[in-house]
């Protein structure tokens, strides 16, 4: 049974990606998460410059959803560069380098910078819905903004391959990821987290996360995940591998992702649930499922249920 | 170390029931609620429209909880000016913690506010028949903390050192640690634990190995999640979570920490050097 996944060109032992902003500070921390079973690594969101996140509190989580603001903190591209070179050198398994702007010039701006250090591919967050205040609606709300970073960054990453990470706070995902594929995307991470949401302190009658509001994560959102993960692979074609991201625990949620048309799966907020070995977990899962089904070739699923709906309707 | 999976990872509020001033910095909080935590384990306090920081765990007694802490920054400083009956957010208890078995003979080192959670593990350990040696450290003899308190308990003896020789030893507790393994050579203590700043954790660790006692140190890095998902507590090389693999981390793992007594990182990720 063959779990190994290649996408554009890059190898990827087993289809569980790191999703960026967990875990993601530091190269030591990258190569644990490696080591414990990760087919693959995203970094978290870099900038141009230097950004302060949000304060504290910034993650809640019961066991059925999870609420961060974290507000996307990094010490900027001197550090960035450091950690990337650390890892590069080993190399355990591929590093996505994900990038995050308020301005158009400045996605090009961390992207270029980047490209010297040879991340195996480049994500771009145009998504995040907890830096509204600072930055107004995010690129990927609107479809020609989010084609004019996605040719921006394009421009100066050249041949390394560019998923671009949507937002499911749409209702027009599939029309957005067109315009992206048109602009020169590879490949889609779909999807960022819902939201915003809030939550409320009963006696202190105050918001509990001092941003206010944060994305929402966790296994609440899987089918919503789902649905975004169809219809980007319908609107493309299945041209476009996906990084199917949202509410994975299981090897199940994993395998639904991909009949939807993922080919790589991110693992995010179940780290806090499983820790680092989640990855394994998950790995596991969906080899024992494929075992018992007497399916040989992980691949194969990819889509499946955009095939067997066209067959059933001949 | 193991870690207690049963925490709560959304804070809730609890009353101040008692505030205590133990230094002109430094006082203790009574929450009128517990969170079960174990000695050496941590909290998140959430001040509302604050901010929200790691404190270690001062007493846990399954019905309240109590925090001793130094007002320095920001938030400890808005956090001392709270009165009786205010309300904070608690969530936890996160972490590790220190393990001993009945009847051990453990050397505890507190530096600074260090003694809060050195007093909770003794008056925990001498209930299980443990010896306990305590040495408190400080700056001056105004900076001492929980002396009272850990005098009282059973089984345990006190030593104090001071930095300006203003009672007690003259010099650092690590300097006593020293005298106290040096003289139980045949191997009387069993263990090692410390609480206070990382280059006096440095220290103990270097004692330790020099008389080949096992010992478990509480370490400190900027936390924001305080379950191991935001990652900014990551220690080098190895990449372990502080805040779910420590605080309490022991003596063999802590030498494989380059970082250990180096540098830590901020709320971005940035190093910056002890």
């Amino acid at each position: 049974m063959n779990l190994s996944q290649t996408v554009l060109g890059i190898t990827f032992e087993n289809p569980t990606v790191l999703a960026s902003g967990i875990l993601g500070l530091t190269s030591s921390t990258w190569k644990d998460v490696a080591k414990k079973g990760a087919g693959g690594i995203t970094t978290k969101s870099l900038w141009a410059k230097e950004h302060k996140g949000h304060p504290n509190p910034t993650i809640i989580e019961t066991e059925h959803w999870m609420l961060n603001a974290v507000g996307l903190p990094d010490a900027g591209p001197e550090k960035a560069n450091e950690e990337i070179a650390d890892f590069m050198k080993d190399h355990p398994v591929p590093l996505i380098a994900n990038i995050v702007a308020g301005l158009i010039e400045d996605y090009a701006k961390t992207a270029e910078g980047l490209v010297p250090l040879s991340p195996d591919a480049f994500e771009v967050n145009i998504s995040c819905p907890n830096v509204e205040d600072e930055f107004g609606k995010p690129f990927a709300c609107s479809a020609p903004d989010a084609a004019k970073v996605t040719a921006a960054v394009k421009k100066v990453v050249g041949d390394i391959p560019m998923f671009v990470k949507l937002s499911p706070n749409v209702d027009n995902i599939g029309e957005i990821a067109k315009a992206c594929q048109a602009a020169g995307a590879d490949g889609f991470t779909v999807i960022n987290t819902i939201g915003p949401g809030m939550a409320i302190d009963l006696r202190s009658r105050m918001p509990i996360l001092a941003n206010k509001v944060g994305g929402l994560s966790g296994p609440a959102i899987k089918p919503i995940a789902v649905k975004c993960v169809a219809d980007v692979y319908s609107a493309t074609d299945g041209k476009c591998p996906i990084i199917g991201t949202g509410g994975v625990y299981r090897g199940e949620d994993a395998l639904e992702l991909m009949l939807a048309g993922a080919t790589l799966i991110g693992i995010g907020s179940a780290v806090a649930r499983y820790g680092a070995e989640v990855f394994a977990k998950v790995s596991n899962e969906m080899q024992q499922w494929c075992t018992d089904e007497g399916i040989d070739d992980i691949g194969s699923l990819v889509g499946g249920m955009h095939k067997e709906l066209a067959s059933r309707n001949g | 170390m193991s870690s207690i999976p049963l925490q709560s990872r959304l804070p809730k509020t609890y009353r101040i029931k008692e505030i205590t001033q133990e230094t002109e910095m430094v006082r203790t909080f009574t929450f009128d609620g517990s969170l079960g935590a174990a000695p050496g384990q941590f909290l998140m306090l959430w001040l509302p429209g604050v901010d929200e920081k790691p404190f270690s765990v001062a007493y846990d007694d399954g019905s309240e909880t109590k925090i001793t802490f130094f007002a320095v920054g920001p938030m400890s400083e808005t956090l001392a000016k709270s009165k009786v009956g205010d309300l904070v957010g608690l969530r936890g208890p996160f972490g590790t913690s220190y393990e001993w078995k009945s009847g051990d003979h453990i050397a505890l080192v507190a530096g600074g506010y260090g003694a809060a959670p050195m007093f909770f593990v003794a008056s925990e350990a001498q209930k299980q028949k443990c010896t306990l040696d305590v040495i408190v450290g400080a700056r001056g003899k105004e900076h001492l903390l929980y002396l009272k308190e850990l005098e009282s308990l059973k089984n345990v003896t006190l030593h104090v050192s001071t930095d300006d020789g203003s009672v007690g030893h003259k010099g650092y507790n690590t300097e006593v640690l020293d005298q106290l393994l040096e003289a139980s050579a045949d191997s009387l203590i069993d263990k090692v634990f410390a609480c206070g700043p990382e280059m006096m954790l440095k220290s103990v660790l270097t004692v330790s190995q020099k008389h080949d006692v096992p010992c478990q140190l509480s370490l400190e890095r900027y936390m924001k999640c305080g379950f191991g998902i935001c990652g900014n507590c990551v220690m080098d090389p190895t990449g372990m979570r502080l805040c779910t693999e420590g605080p309490v981390v022991s003596g063999e793992i802590c030498s494989k920490l380059t970082e250990f007594g180096k540098y830590h990182r901020d709320n971005v990720g940035k190093k910056h050097e002890f």
